[in-house]
């Protein structure tokens, strides 16, 4: 691995514990006494600080430093964590995510990052210079217990001492013992470090890889024995490390120094070299080696064994860790992470596949030879399987964009002085990733347009009778071939009367129209309109609903507003389950070819010209089981010459609420359809969503029901000015 | 719609001034206009083309190409003159345009294709200012072959996608 790649991982891990820390802040408002979303936050930080360390990334180094002591003393009870604290600790994760950002695209950071940092850093000092007595002052001080010990005699330092001994692979697994020493250097101060070279061997028998080195450190710090510990987190499995506190017992360096398998005269002297030992107190440790104090000076493996009992909390610790980095293995096992590009490669392949497979389809059927029906007909089958399991590697849940509204709910609240819950369900539920990807945008212009104009201010709830706090939901669930993505609140709902009179001043409906409740509310989605009378920060700034609702029209997908006066609005939001396969129903017209997206379709009908009132080039309605249908004729909205209309039936297709019927000459039934994009040159293309490309090698245009409704609803050749009239 | 001619694609190539490049001729309502070699991916036989509803009227359709939706351009509609009437010898010539994020694959149709030329730099005149029946701006220069005059075509301005797409023209309806 070389150093670009391992700064690469150091970067996207880094992100990714900065989002557990994130969810983990947001977590502790709700539950301040979950001791393991504390540690959670915690350990976060203190890995970011570790790998950046062995990078000697300083800047991310010192101020990691100073949020993790914090973090310490909360998870040590000695400050209590609120409201105030948890905004200071996430304004320090995006200070740590912006250094990295910087990091990641190779800039030093700027000086408004600067400032920013030393601000924060200021800020979180405050929080360390606090007595503790001025927190919650009657929880028990775990880690004081450090330097009493309650008998024999003590050293009388106030230093801690380290005696490392490496393992042999340590460089040949990628560590850099002076890594660790640096980083040790960021949790205290090295007083005095003796390198020890008496396990190299004669030249001839060096292994050169190997690691031969030992340290003995002299060490002060304030930190306690488990982080100092965890410094050495990556080489503990293969290496010795002895960590004894300020003010150990005599007996405990004796024990040391059995402990270790360097002679022991040696080690003695070093330990007075480094100045963690008087020459006195090494005389009287040998002296006490020398009476062999029985219960003191024990065979080196049950001092072992005692060791590890003084130093319990510490086992546990490395358990833990140990257990973390077994469980990461088993999750790493069962994921692998795939560049994205291969994925959509495959994803091409397999429609590839499909149009191919669908050409010795129709061939079988036109050869009609029994054997080759049957093996088109498994191969059908098989690449079906293919498909939906390569599609289904592009599946990703939606709880991960759920959870990142934690943030944005939490901060909006703060700025718009509103208490404001956020309730996440359906989160398992899965989509297409670039699905998800693509509607990140549109749902955060939801999620803050719900708690700025949807849920009331404190006050006015209250006055509603309603509890104070606001409930923002976001559910997801499936729904015949599509996912529905919901986001609701608990405020006032709509107010149809104005968006009626806003609708009619804007022109949008005529001042007699006779629209519904519903039509009215999903008004709100035209272009340009917006009721917010003020403009605030948050939304009313011009891009309105309208863009979300193209945003999700481009996905091809729909949306739809759900609104009870008092009780809340909930805007849905229709997806397709995926962007690159879909099913399609063919259809013809005169020479033409057309594919419907199946599940927009509805029924197919046949009709006599007497039952549709439809004039050639307008738009007519048809009275389907004493309901109103309005039709048009995908030849005059196409343009379609050479169009005999010998026969023609009526494809119902639905888009939200609104239903059409398209009157066409033929249906050839359903298929599945490779979608190929646009491209830049159909980009204004109306009423085609993209192409596909049949068994048979033609190319067949997809129709975007949602536009194509749009256009037929319009007055057809008043608005065709894309038409080539000018050829 | 079998490969008539199929080239390779040498855009990489780094040629110099000097040296003389290589144009592809064909007739185009009886005028003869001649392309750059580089920018050729292919040529292919007329064949099924599908239209594509509510396109001005300079985009023909679009062609399966091995799998891909590639475009196809009436070039004669595109310098303002009739459509074209598929004959005998028309011809789709695949054409890449754009670098990068821009890169777009284009079928041109032509009446027919003449052969590749090598016209040393010195015999390309610069496009006169006017006189010549299609936009300026479409010309490159104008090449001498063998006494005639060929008009090499700018491609990039020819194959302008936003312009092609209607999206800058008056036409164009508002948008909304």
């Amino acid at each position: 691995m070389n150093l670009d790649d391992a700064l690469k991982t150091f970067i996207n891990e880094s992100r990714e514990l900065l989002e557990q820390m994130e969810e983990a802040l947001l977590g502790i408002e709700q539950q301040p006494d979950d001791a393991e979303l504390i540690n959670g936050i915690f350990r976060a930080a203190h890995t970011i600080k570790g790998s950046a360390g062995l990078f000697g990334l300083e800047q991310i180094v010192a101020f990691t430093h100073v949020a993790e002591s914090v973090l310490d003393r909360v998870r040590d009870s000695l400050l209590v964590i609120d409201a105030e604290l948890v905004a200071i600790l996430l304004a320090s994760r995006d200070h740590i995510g912006s250094l990295i950002d910087h990091l990641a695209q190779g800039e030093t950071p700027d000086a408004a990052t600067h400032r920013q940092g030393s601000e924060l850093t200021e800020r979180l000092h405050r929080y360390l210079n606090q007595t503790p007595a001025a927190a919650r002052a009657a929880m028990p001080v775990e880690h004081a217990q450090i330097p009493e010990r309650e008998t024999g005699r003590v050293a009388d330092t106030d230093n801690w001492h380290i005696s490392l001994r490496f393992g042999r692979e340590v460089l040949r697994n990628g560590m850099d013992p002076l890594a660790f020493l640096r980083y040790l250097g960021t949790l205290g101060r090295i007083v005095r470090i003796v390198t020890l070279t008496d396990d190299i061997p004669a030249l001839s028998e060096l292994d050169a890889e190997g690691c031969w080195l030992g340290f003995e450190i002299v060490f002060s710090s304030e930190a306690d024995k488990a982080t100092i510990e965890s410094a050495f987190d990556f080489v503990r499995e293969d290496s010795h490390i002895r960590i004894l506190p300020p003010r150990s017992r005599i007996a405990e360096y004796l024990r040391l120094i059995d402990a270790l398998p360097n002679e022991d005269m040696r080690l003695g002297e070093i330990l007075v070299r480094c100045g963690t030992l008087t020459p006195a107190e090494l005389d009287s440790m040998l002296e006490m080696q020398r009476q062999g104090d029985a219960t003191e000076h024990a065979p080196i493996g049950e001092v072992l064994v005692e060791q590890k009992v003084v130093q319990e909390p510490v086992v546990e610790a490395a358990l833990v860790r140990q257990k973390q980095i077994k469980e990461n293995r088993n999750a790493q096992n069962a994921s692998i992470r795939v560049d994205s590009a291969r994925l959509d490669q495959l994803i091409n392949l397999v429609g590839e596949l499909i149009i191919v497979g669908s050409s010795a389809n129709l061939i079988a059927r036109q050869i009609a030879h029994p054997a080759l029906l049957e093996v088109t007909y498994n191969m059908t089958r098989m690449v079906e399987e293919v498909r939906d399991s390569a599609m289904s590697l592009r599946m990703v849940q939606i709880g991960a964009t759920f959870s990142r509204f934690q943030r944005v709910v939490h901060d909006v609240a703060q700025e718009l002085g509103k208490d404001i819950r956020l309730e996440i369900s359906g989160g398992e539920t899965e989509l297409d990733k670039t699905v998800v990807e693509k509607i990140t945008d549109p749902l955060t212009h939801l999620v803050r347009n719900a708690m700025d104009h949807g849920i009331e201010s404190r006050a006015q709830r209250a006055a509603n009778g309603k509890p104070e706090q606001g409930v923002l939901r976001l559910n997801a669930w499936h729904e015949s071939g599509s996912i529905v993505i919901e986001v609701a609140d608990d405020g006032g709902g709509l107010n149809t009367e104005k968006i009626r009179a806003k609708a009619i001043e804007r022109g949008l409906i005529a001042a007699d129209a006779g629209l519904s409740e519903h039509d009215i509310h999903q008004l709100i989605f035209a272009a340009g309109f917006s009721t917010a009378d003020a403009v605030s920060n948050l939304s009313g700034r011009g891009v309105g609903m309208d863009v979300v609702r193209s945003n999700i029209e481009s996905l091809r997908g729909s949306v739809e507003l759900l609104s009870q006066a008092g009780a809340g609005t909930a805007v849905r939001i229709h997806l397709p389950l995926t962007l690159a396969i879909i099913d399609g129903f063919l259809v013809g017209v005169g020479r033409e070819r057309y594919v419907i997206p199946l599940e927009t379709v509805e029924e197919c009908i046949q009709f006599s010209v007497t039952e549709l009132n439809l004039a050639s080039g307008e738009a007519g309605y048809m009275d389907l089981r004493g309901e109103v249908l309005p039709c048009v004729r995908l030849r005059d909205v196409f343009d379609v010459r050479h169009s005999s209309a010998t026969r023609e039936s009526i494809v119902v297709v639905r888009h939200g609420a609104r239903r059409v019927g398209l009157v066409v000459n033929a249906l050839y039934g359903e298929l599945q359809a490779v979608i190929k994009p646009l491209g830049r040159l159909f980009e204004a293309a109306q009423g085609v969503g993209g192409f596909t490309i049949l068994g048979d090698g033609e190319v067949t245009p997809v129709i975007d029901v949602a536009r194509l409704i749009e256009l037929s609803a319009g007055p057809l050749h008043s608005r065709a000015g894309g038409l080539p009239a000018a050829a | 719609m079998g490969a008539l001619v199929k080239m390779d694609n040498a855009a990489t190539e780094v040629r110099t001034r000097q040296e003389p490049e290589q144009y592809l001729t064909f007739l185009l309502g009886g005028e003869m206009f001649a392309i750059g070699i580089l920018v050729i991916k292919e040529i292919i036989e007329f064949g099924q083309v599908t239209e594509v509803p509510r396109m001005p009227g300079c985009v023909r359709g679009v062609i399966n190409l091995r799998g891909a939706v590639v475009p196809v351009i009436d070039l004669s509609v595109r310098f303002g003159r009739p459509v074209t009437e598929p004959g005998r010898r028309t011809c789709i010539v695949i054409v890449e345009t754009g670098e990068g994020e821009a890169r777009q694959v284009i079928g041109v149709m032509v009446d027919a294709v003449s052969e590749v030329l090598e016209i040393p730099q010195a015999d390309i005149e610069p496009a006169p200012g006017f006189g010549t029946r299609i936009r300026a701006d479409f010309i490159a220069g104008m090449g001498k072959v063998r006494g005639r005059f060929v008009m090499i075509l700018n491609v990039e301005q020819v194959f302008l996608i936003d312009e092609m797409a209607g999206l800058d023209t008056a036409e164009t309806q508002v948008a909304h």
